[in-house]
C-alpha cells in the first residue's frame, strides 16, 4: 500500500479530535511503557493532556537520547545555492511574488562560500535552493556535488522534489541525505501553496518514497510550524515515519521542527507554537522513536537552543546564513527567513561543550556509501 | 598471570573499550586510562585519516593502549574492505573490528556481508574481529576462515540490556577455539561480571561507560567487575541446584 492510500484512511479533523480527547491516564500509560511506543501513544504525548508532564517527558527524552546518541551533538551548516523559485508559498521569503533580487550561485561563487564554511570547521553541509528547474535542476546539482565532494564527508540537500532516477544520480556523486518537508498534512495545504509544482500535495507526499527507493542513506521529514494544528501535523509526520522506516529499512530518518519566522512579504503565523509546545513536540518524537535524529536550526532563539540540546536534539546548525552568497557577502535582503541565533560556530561549539556534550563535526567518511 | 592471548598478542586486561558517545575527547581519554583497557575501538567515520593531529586519535595515544579501528557505518562488504584498507594505511595497524550494519536503527550485523568481508580481509592479512549476532554456527564458520576472535552481541548496541542472548553465548563459548568477546548491550558492571563468569574471554564496553554520570569511575567499576568475573570463572563456580539431592529415588535400588 502506498503512503497516499494510507494517508487517505485518516481524516485530519478526526485525528485532531482524538488527540484533544486524550487524558492524563493515556499520557501516563505512554510514559510508563517499556520499549517502543505506537501511534496511539504518540497522540497522547502530543496532546494538551501531556503539558503537565513536560518535565517528566523531558527527563525520559534526555535519558533515551543519551543512551542512543551519547553525549554528542552533530554540527551542520546550510549552504544556500539559489533563491529562484517558481512556487508561491505564502509563508516563504523566496515566494515568486516577492520582488527580491534572485540569484543562483555559480560554481566559482560556491567555492568561495565553501572556503568560508570550511574555515569554520564544518564537515557536514546542507545544500538549499528554491524550486527552479531551469537554473537549479539535476545537472546543476550534479556539477555542485562534483565540485564540493572533496571538501565534505556528509552532504545533505533540501531542494525541490525530484524523480527517483535523479536521486540515484546524486547518490552516485556523494549525496547522503535529502530533507523534504511536507509543511502540513492538513486540508489547508493548498491555501498555503497556491502556485507552482509545490501545489501538488500528493507528489510531494510521495517524495520520501522516491528518495527511499533510490537508496538514500538518510531522509528528513517535518512540518512547518505555524500553518495549522501542530499536534495533528506532528502525528501525521509520525504516521509517515512509521510507514517509511518499515519500507526503507536501511535508511535513517530525521525530523526537523521549522517554526515560521519573519521574512519579507510573507504571512504572519496562523497558529502560534510556543516554546513549551515545541519542547513537548521534541520530547514526544523522542519517546515515540528512540532512534530518530532530531535537528534544530538557527530559526530558534539562543535560550531555546541552549536548553533544547538536553531534551532530545541530536543535530544543530550554527553560523547559518539563509541567503545565497551570504557567507562571503552581506546581502541582507535576500534571506529566506530571519536568523534568531547569530552566534558563530565556535561560540555554539563552546556552548555545547559547556553543557557536557562533544560537538561532532565529522561522523561519516567520504569513502562510505558510494 | 591470567593473560588473554589474541592473535599472538598478550593482553593483561580483558576489558576492551569503545570510544564513542563521550562528552569530550578529554573525558574519553581519562575513562580509557581508568579502565585499564589495552584495546580500544576507533570509528573510522569519526576520525580524519588525513590529519595526523586528529584530536580523537591524539587522545588515544596512551601507553599500553592499542587501537582497534572499526568500520561502523559501512553497509556492505565492499565498503568494509575499502575502509579497512584506509585504516591500515592511516593508523598503521592491521587489526580491525569488522562491523557491517545496514539497519541504521538497531545497528544489527549483516552476516552475509560480514562473512564475505571477513574472508577477503583475512586473505589480505588483517586481524579480523567481527561483530556478529550470537549465532553459534556462524561463529564456527568465521573461525574456519581465520578470524582472530568472534564478538557476539549480548543485546543490541547501546541498549544496556545485558545478556539477552545468554543461551546462545553459552554454546558459542563451549564450542569456540578462538577468543569470544561479548561486544554489545552490556549496561552494568554486574552484567560484565556475568559474561566473564560464563567464560567469555573479554568484553567490549562503550555506552555504559560513556553515558554514566561519572564515566571515569564507571570505567574503573567495569575494570574491577571484569577482573572479578574472570577470577570467579577460573575459581570454578559451584553448580546451582534447584532441589535437594539427598535421596536417589531412581537409583537407590542399586544399592540395596
Amino acid at each position: 500500500m502506498s503512503f497516499t492510500e494510507i494517508y487517505k484512511q485518516y481524516d485530519w479533523d478526526e485525528i485532531k479530535t482524538q488527540i484533544y480527547e486524550k487524558d492524563a491516564s493515556h499520557v501516563l500509560a505512554a510514559l510508563s511503557k517499556k520499549g517502543g511506543r505506537n501511534l496511539n501513544d504518540l497522540m497522547a504525548l502530543l496532546s494538551p493532556a501531556a503539558a503537565p508532564f513536560l518535565e517528566q517527558m523531558a527527563n525520559l527524552s534526555h535519558e533515551l537520547t543519551q543512551k542512543r546518541f551519547g553525549k554528542t551533538l552533530q554540527m551542520y551548516i546550510p549552504l544556500y545555492l539559489s533563491n529562484k523559485c517558481s512556487n508561491n508559498c505564502i509563508y516563504c521569503g523566496f515566494r515568486n511574488n516577492n520582488k527580491i533580487k534572485r540569484i543562483t550561485l555559480t560554481l566559482d561563487q560556491i567555492m568561495d562560500e565553501v572556503k568560508v564554511i570550511k574555515s569554520y570547521g564544518f564537515d557536514h553541509v546542507l545544500l538549499v535552493t528554491g524550486e527552479s528547474k531551469g537554473s537549479a535542476g539535476i545537472l546543476y546539482f550534479e556539477d555542485v556535488l562534483r565540485l564540493i565532494r572533496p571538501y565534505f564527508s556528509h552532504i545533505s540537500m533540501e531542494v525541490q522534489p525530484m524523480e527517483q532516477v535523479d536521486y540515484e544520480r546524486l547518490i552516485k556523486l556523494g549525496l547522503n541525505t535529502v530533507l523534504v518537508y511536507q509543511e502540513t498534512y492538513g486540508k489547508k495545504y493548498h491555501e498555503f501553496h497556491p502556485g507552482g509544482m509545490k501545489s501538488a500535495f500528493f507528489y510531494r507526499l510521495e517524495t520520501p518514497d522516491r528518495i527511499g527507493s533510490a537508496g538514500m542513506h538518510k531522509i528528513g521529514l517535518g512540518a512547518l510550524l505555524g500553518l495549522d494544528d501542530w499536534r495533528a501535523d506532528s502525528w501525521f509526520t509520525g504516521l509517515h515515519l512509521n510507514y517509511l522506516k518499515k519500507r526503507y529499512w536501511k535508511t535513517k530518518f530525521s525530523v526537523s521542527f521549522p517554526r515560521l519566522r519573519p521574512a519579507t512579504g510573507v504571512i504572519e503565523p496562523r497558529v502560534i507554537v510556543t516554546d513549551k509546545d515545541l519542547a513537548q513536540m521534541i520530547c514526544a518524537y523522542r519517546i515515540f522513536d528512540e532512534n530518530l535524529e532530531l535537528s534544530i536550526s538557527t530559526r530558534e532563539s539562543v535560550k531555546f537552543r541552549d536548553n533544547a540540546i538536553k531534551m532530545g536534539i541530536t543535530s544543530i546548525s550554527a553560523g547559518s546564513r539563509t541567503e545565497p552568497g551570504g557567507y562571503t557577502a552581506d546581502t541582507g535582503e535576500l534571506e529566506q527567513f530571519a536568523i534568531n541565533d547569530n552566534r558563530s560556530p565556535d561560540e555554539i561549539a563552546c556552548m555545547i561543550a559547556s553543557k557536557g556534550y562533544e560537538p561532532v563535526w565529522k561522523d561519516w567518511d567520504i569513502h562510505y556509501g558510494i | 598471570m591470567d593473560e588473554l592471548i589474541l592473535a599472538e598478542k598478550r593482553f593483561s586486561s580483558r576489558l576492551f573499550m569503545g570510544t564513542g558517545k563521550f562528552s569530550s575527547n578529554d573525558m574519553m581519554e581519562r575513562a580509557v586510562a581508568a579502565s585499564g583497557s589495552e584495546l580500544v575501538t576507533v570509528a573510522l567515520k569519526r576520525v580524519n585519516l588525513n590529519d595526523t593531529a586528529d584530536d580523537m586519535i591524539s587522545h588515544l595515544k596512551l601507553p599500553g593502549v592499542n587501537l582497534l579501528p572499526n568500520t561502523s557505518g559501512v553497509r556492505t562488504a565492499k565498503e568494509a574492505v575499502f575502509a579497512a584498507e584506509l585504516a591500515r594505511e592511516a593508523l598503521d595497524t592491521n587489526w580491525l573490528k569488522l562491523e557491517i550494519h545496514p539497519d541504521p536503527r538497531y545497528l544489527l550485523p549483516d552476516h552475509r556481508e560480514t562473512l564475505k568481508a571477513a574472508e577477503e580481509l583475512v586473505k589480505k592479512g588483517f586481524i579480523v574481529l567481527p561483530y556478529i549476532n550470537a549465532d553459534p554456527v556462524f561463529c564456527k564458520q568465521l573461525e574456519e576462515i581465520g578470524v582472530a576472535a568472534v564478538m557476539p552481541l549480548g543485546s543490541p548496541i547501546g541498549s544496556n540490556s545485558g545478556l539477552k542472548t545468554r543461551t546462545m553465548i553459552e554454546i558459542i563459548i563451549e564450542e569456540s577455539n578462538i577468543p569470544v568477546v561479548i561486544d554489545a548491550g552490556i549496561g552494568a558492571p554486574s552484567q560484565a561480571a556475568e559474561a566473564m563468569e560464563m567464560g567469555a574471554d573479554a568484553v567490549l564496553i562503550n555506552t555504559a561507560i560513556a553515558i554514566a554520570e561519572d564515566p571515569v569511575r564507571m570505567a574503573e567499576a567495569f575494570r574491577l567487575a571484569v577482573e572479578a568475573g574472570r577470577m570467579a570463572y577460573k575459581a570454578r563456580l559451584g553448580s546451582k541446584t534447584t532441589h535437594a539431592v539427598a535421596s536417589s529415588p531412581l537409583t537407590s535400588f542399586l544399592e540395596e
